[in-house]
């Protein structure tokens, strides 16, 4: 079987409607061939839509899809050369492991020989040799995702799809897989897109993230890129924690903006605001408390202070409204009441459009 | 071009050049004198006939297929697409014109046979040639628009949902289409609304003499009033046998369950033959009142109550089925709640559980009063006097008096009935019921019923069950004695009668009754399997698939479960005696017949295990290459097994007990098991139908017992687990 290798996947101005209801609304992007790009976003913002798209399983209303540059749009899933792991991992019950796992090729109708091989090769690579004659109601969760995993690399797609693989895993073992994951595509040189919602996880894996909100997408970019510059509130507020704040830009020098903060004034990178009423996005880590009446700094109160072990999680009510601030290391818990200034880190606090 | 889009056109070719075009009478395999002047004459190919002259009208359709052919090799997609997609529509309504446009002689569309080239000609009923083309052109227009994405680009599934378009559409609707034309057409089949509602008003239908005068009130009213009584008995049965099973420590639930299992497989005018033997004028308990306390004999039986307490024995336990469910399905803790709330037994019945039984009951007692409706054999065996809809079709067609248009306007008012029935069912009822069945584990424990209720239900099931015992014992009994109620020397003549085989000169089969059990059996068994292939198909669509007019077709399966035995029979009567479907009086009009009135019992079945299996299961054997086909076979068929066993044993039995359809339908040549019975109990001869009855009985529970042993047990893992073959669902069954 020659292998097509990873290819990319295009989406010129896709669209999906089912009735009046838009699932996915005029999306551009490009996934490039072998990087792992994530789809992010919260439930119903047309993020699964766009993965079964991407496999075949829906049809797009209007637009182009090309996989390896070659149109795919109305091509059914069952021609396409992508699999998908499913969020339920859609293990067929009344199959072997190994049954399961040479499902594509004795489908695709190689032989009972070839296809067993290329299924216990597949087996091997996700650490299940000696589970081969075992039911997947025999074997726990992450057993069950990594037979899912193996089914979906026995035919070696050109694209591989995660639909949300984590989310039936405890905590613990999800970290564990995620990174499994991550190695098997580098190692193999795949091309996967990866649909969650937890951003957590999508920092963790991914080339680039995809974010989308109501059917469209709201950023792409590196996983740095849209921490450390998120271009709007969604993603400020949607990846990490964001205090979101309504600020005024006075003026703008050389792509540098003196921006009111309330009663302080920082100097922030302008990222093509002009003068006029703005907002900016805080991360708790940027906010730093110190003793009242530092220069620059707002005055505050502190409302609340939670011990989490490795860090504090503290709300102080200020005049621009209530900020919430995380305190790394071992500081001491501070008593509501107690009267705090609220400086600004370097990083961490990036000027935004307002909404 | 697909090669499957290839074989479609070889299919074609195959029935439009080679194979004879028209039903061939005489068609057999040893004498080959029908095929006498082919590739012309009365077995000619179409490609023939068309060529030499002889039908014309035939070449278009030729042409549409040749249209299609010039793209065989044809990489280009769309263009064969298009092509495709005009060839086998243009192909299609090319073929129904002429089909519809020219039949008998003076019959027919005239216009549209002179524009289409065959004036005044004639032709006969289509044979395999013309089906085989037919299929076909669907498929090629179905393959067409595959290509086009309609169904994600799937070839199987828009060829499979082309199919049952085109079955339901000519099995069902175009029947039914017919009964509505004649019923307005007087007796020479001219256009007469006029005729129609005479016919609707007539005071045969509608009358009410009976409540003033001493005359017999309409047959409208008659069965109305039956299928009332008949619902709120066999629900209020039902209610007291699931409750007292459910909630009391009540002895013998085995036994009760195994009761319900005897009316699937019981003919359904065979408790009303046991009631004659046992309360008739003759009957058993008649003679034994006579003799011993002097009460005279009387004919009681014959007329409402008799139909009413045959109906009431045939039916209480489907409502039971249905009402055990409903019981089973509130949730313990919900009682207990109440409980802990303070309420007494009595007070948590009537606020928590009476309230959540409601949607149930009202379901049962339209099953019970659309069954009622529809029931044929019991008003026919115990009617006397007392007519009902289903009964005076039945006169109407095949009576001294025939009258095609009486018969048409009694089946629409039956019709209307039962559609009317089901449409409360569905609207009213649709997503009224209160599932409380969670995924969570519930450990509550069902509280007891209060006593009160308890020593009613008692009351009324303990009776009930002992007649019903009673009835068996009868129909077990009846045919090995002499005359029953008269003469009880054991005797197995009414066995020798029926089924005696001779030995002395090879095996011959001597008994009366084999013709029709032997056609009986193969019938069933061609049509089971048919069935359940056809309503597992249909349901793997209504599931799993999207297409434009799903909701259509899902409706054109909800209204065929309404439609009556009876209704169906006249239906296909009228349709398909004349060209172009001139099928009556051979083996296939039972089998198609069958098929399409058991057919929402495999959809239904097919739903119901479609919906436990994961919609994402498909979608992962679809995005490892697998095709459509290749995914219901080796995905969602064997996790169907246990739909699949019901659907089988649902259909077969169903088509080994069913009166109503096929009382029309039987020929001489073809007679089945029930016809011939009921023509026994006609002539008086009730050892030798009973007899017959009881084997019937014991064939059919052999024949389940095969059934689930030829499928198998759907395996899961977990060995030693046995998977629990689906508690027989309550068959939508009507007469």
């Amino acid at each position: 079987m020659a292998k097509a290798g990873p290819a990319s996947v295009e989406f010129r101005n896709v669209s999906m409607r089912y009735g009046a209801v838009t699932a996915v609304d005029n999306i551009n992007f490009t996934i490039e061939a072998g990087k792992l790009v994530t789809l992010l976003g919260p439930s119903g913002c047309g993020k699964t839509t766009t993965l079964r798209m991407i496999a075949g399983l829906e049809i797009a209303s209007d637009g182009q899809i090309l996989i390896g540059g070659k149109d795919v749009t109305k091509l059914s899933a069952a021609d396409r050369d992508v699999s998908m792991v499913f969020q339920s991992y859609a293990l067929f019950p009344h199959m072997s492991v190994l049954d399961n796992a040479a499902y594509g090729p004795t489908v695709k109708g190689l032989g009972k020989e070839q296809s067993k091989q290329m299924a216990l090769e597949k087996l091997a690579l996700v650490g299940l040799k000696g589970f081969e004659n075992r039911y997947p109601s025999e074997l726990s969760g992450g057993q069950q995702q990594r037979v899912a995993v193996a089914r979906a690399l026995v035919l070696e797609p050109q694209v591989l799809l995660f639909d949300e693989p984590l989310s039936n895993l405890d905590a613990k073992l999800r970290r564990r897989v995620r990174e499994e994951i991550r190695e098997l595509q580098q190692d193999l040189n795949l091309t996967v897109a990866y649909v969650t919602h937890d951003q957590e996880e999508a920092l963790a894996v991914s080339d680039r993230i995809i974010v989308m909100s109501n059917a469209r997408i709201a950023q792409e970019g590196a996983p740095r890129d849209l921490y450390e510059q998120p271009s709007n509130a969604f993603v400020a507020d949607f990846i990490g924690d964001a205090n979101l704040i309504d600020v005024t830009v006075k003026a703008v020098t050389d792509d540098r903006a003196d921006v009111a903060i309330g009663s302080a004034t920082v100097t922030l990178p302008a990222r093509g605001i002009g003068p006029g009423s703005a907002k900016v996005a805080i991360r708790p880590e940027a906010l730093l408390l110190g003793e009242p009446g530092l220069g620059g700094s707002l005055p505050g109160t502190i409302r609340k202070c939670a011990y989490l072990g490795n860090h504090l999680d503290i709300m102080v009510e200020t005049e621009v409204g209530e900020l919430f601030v995380v305190q790394y290391g071992g500081r001491e818990m501070l008593a509501p009441g107690t009267a705090v200034s609220v400086s600004f880190a370097k990083s961490g606090v990036t000027l935004i459009p307002p909404a | 071009m697909a090669p499957a889009t290839r074989l479609v056109l070889l299919i074609g070719w195959l029935g439009y050049a080679l194979m004879p075009w028209y039903l061939v009478e005489g068609m057999s395999l040893t004498n080959w004198a029908w095929l006498a002047e082919y590739p012309f004459g009365k077995a000619g190919s179409a490609l023939a006939l068309s060529l030499s002259g002889q039908a014309p009208w035939l070449l278009p359709v030729g042409i549409a297929l040749a249209a299609a052919t010039i793209f065989w090799g044809s990489a280009d997609r769309q263009r064969t697409a298009t092509v495709l997609v005009w060839a086998g529509l243009l192909g299609m309504v090319l073929f129904f014109a002429q089909a519809f446009s020219i039949v008998l002689k003076d019959q027919g569309i005239s216009w549209l046979a002179a524009l289409l080239g065959g004036a005044g000609a004639s032709q006969r009923g289509i044979g395999g040639g013309a089906f085989l083309t037919l299929l076909s052109l669907l498929f090629l227009l179905c393959h067409g628009l595959a290509y086009r994405g309609v169904c994600r680009g799937d070839l199987f599934t828009t060829s499979t949902i082309g199919l049952v378009v085109l079955l339901i559409g000519i099995f069902i609707f175009f029947p039914v289409a017919i009964i509505l034309k004649s019923a307005l057409v007087d007796q020479n089949g001219a256009f007469a609304p006029a005729a129609f509602f005479e016919r609707f008003l007539d005071s045969s239908i509608w009358g009410l003499g009976c409540l003033s005068a001493n005359v017999n009130c309409g047959v409208a009213w008659n069965t109305l009033v039956l299928a009332v009584l008949c619902g709120v008995i066999t629900t209020l049965l039902g209610l007291a046998c699931a409750l007292l099973i459910l909630r009391t420590g009540m002895p013998g639930k085995r036994v009760m369950r195994a009761l319900t299992v005897l009316p699937i497989i019981t003919p359904p005018f065979v408790i009303g033959l046991a009631l004659i033997l046992l309360f008739g004028r003759a009957g058993a308990v008649s003679t034994v009142l006579y003799e011993w306390f002097d009460i005279p004999r009387s004919r009681w039986l014959y007329g409402l109550p008799g139909i009413l307490l045959a109906q009431v024995l045939a039916f209480a336990p489907i409502a039971f089925l249905v009402l055990i469910g409903v019981v089973q399905g509130i949730s313990p803790s919900l009682e207990e709640a109440s409980q802990t709330l303070g309420a007494k037994r009595w007070q948590t019945f009537r606020t928590v559980t009476w309230p959540l039984l409601r949607p149930g009951i009202a379901n049962a007692f339209l099953l019970g009063f659309v069954e009622s409706m529809a029931d044929f054999g019991n008003p026919l065996v115990l009617g006397g006097n007392f007519e009902v809809l289903s009964t005076k079709i039945f006169f109407a067609v095949v009576g001294a008096s025939y009258n095609q248009g009486q018969a048409a306007v009694l089946a629409i008012v039956l019709l209307a009935f039962t559609l009317g029935a089901f449409w409360v069912q569905q609207r009213w009822l649709g997503d009224k019921s209160y599932t409380t069945v969670t995924g969570k584990g519930d450990a509550g424990l069902p509280t007891p019923l209060p006593r009160r209720i308890t020593w009613l239900s008692a009351a009324v099931i303990v009776p009930w069950v002992a007649l019903t015992v009673v009835i068996y014992i009868v129909i077990l009994v009846g045919g090995f004695v002499r005359n029953m109620g008269r003469d009880y020397t054991p005797t197995l003549q009414h066995y020798i009668t029926g089924f005696a085989i001779d030995f002395s000169d090879g095996i011959y089969f001597q008994g009366s009754a084999w013709s029709s059990f032997f056609t009986t059996v193969k019938v069933a068994a061609i049509s089971a399997p048919l069935t359940a292939v056809i309503g597992l198909l249909t349901a793997y669509l209504l599931t799993r698939q999207r297409f434009r007019g799903r909701a259509g077709l899902e409706f054109a399966t909800m209204l065929s479960f309404a439609i009556p035995g009876t209704v169906l029979g006249v239906a296909y009567i009228l349709a398909f005696n004349v060209p172009p479907v001139e099928i009556t009086g051979t083996g296939l009009i039972l089998v198609i017949a069958f098929v399409f009135r058991n057919m929402p019992v495999g959809v239904r079945s097919g739903i119901a295990g479609l919906s436990q299996i994961d919609k994402s299961l498909d979608e992962a054997s679809t995005t490892l290459r697998a095709r459509s086909f290749t995914t219901l076979w080796r995905v969602v068929l064997p996790l169907l097994k246990p739909a699949l066993v019901s659907a089988l044993v649902y259909s077969f039995v169903r088509s080994m007990t069913a009166v109503s359809a096929v009382i029309f339908l039987v020929s001489a040549e073809y007679n089945l098991s029930t016809a011939y019975i009921v023509g026994r109990v006609e002539a008086g001869e009730f050892g030798l139908a009973i007899a017959y009855s009881s084997v019937l009985i014991v064939f059919m529970a052999l024949g389940i017992v095969l059934i689930q042993f030829l499928v198998g047990e759907r395996k899961l893992g977990r060995r030693g687990r046995t998977a629990t073959i689906a508690a027989p669902a309550p068959a939508p069954a009507i007469g």
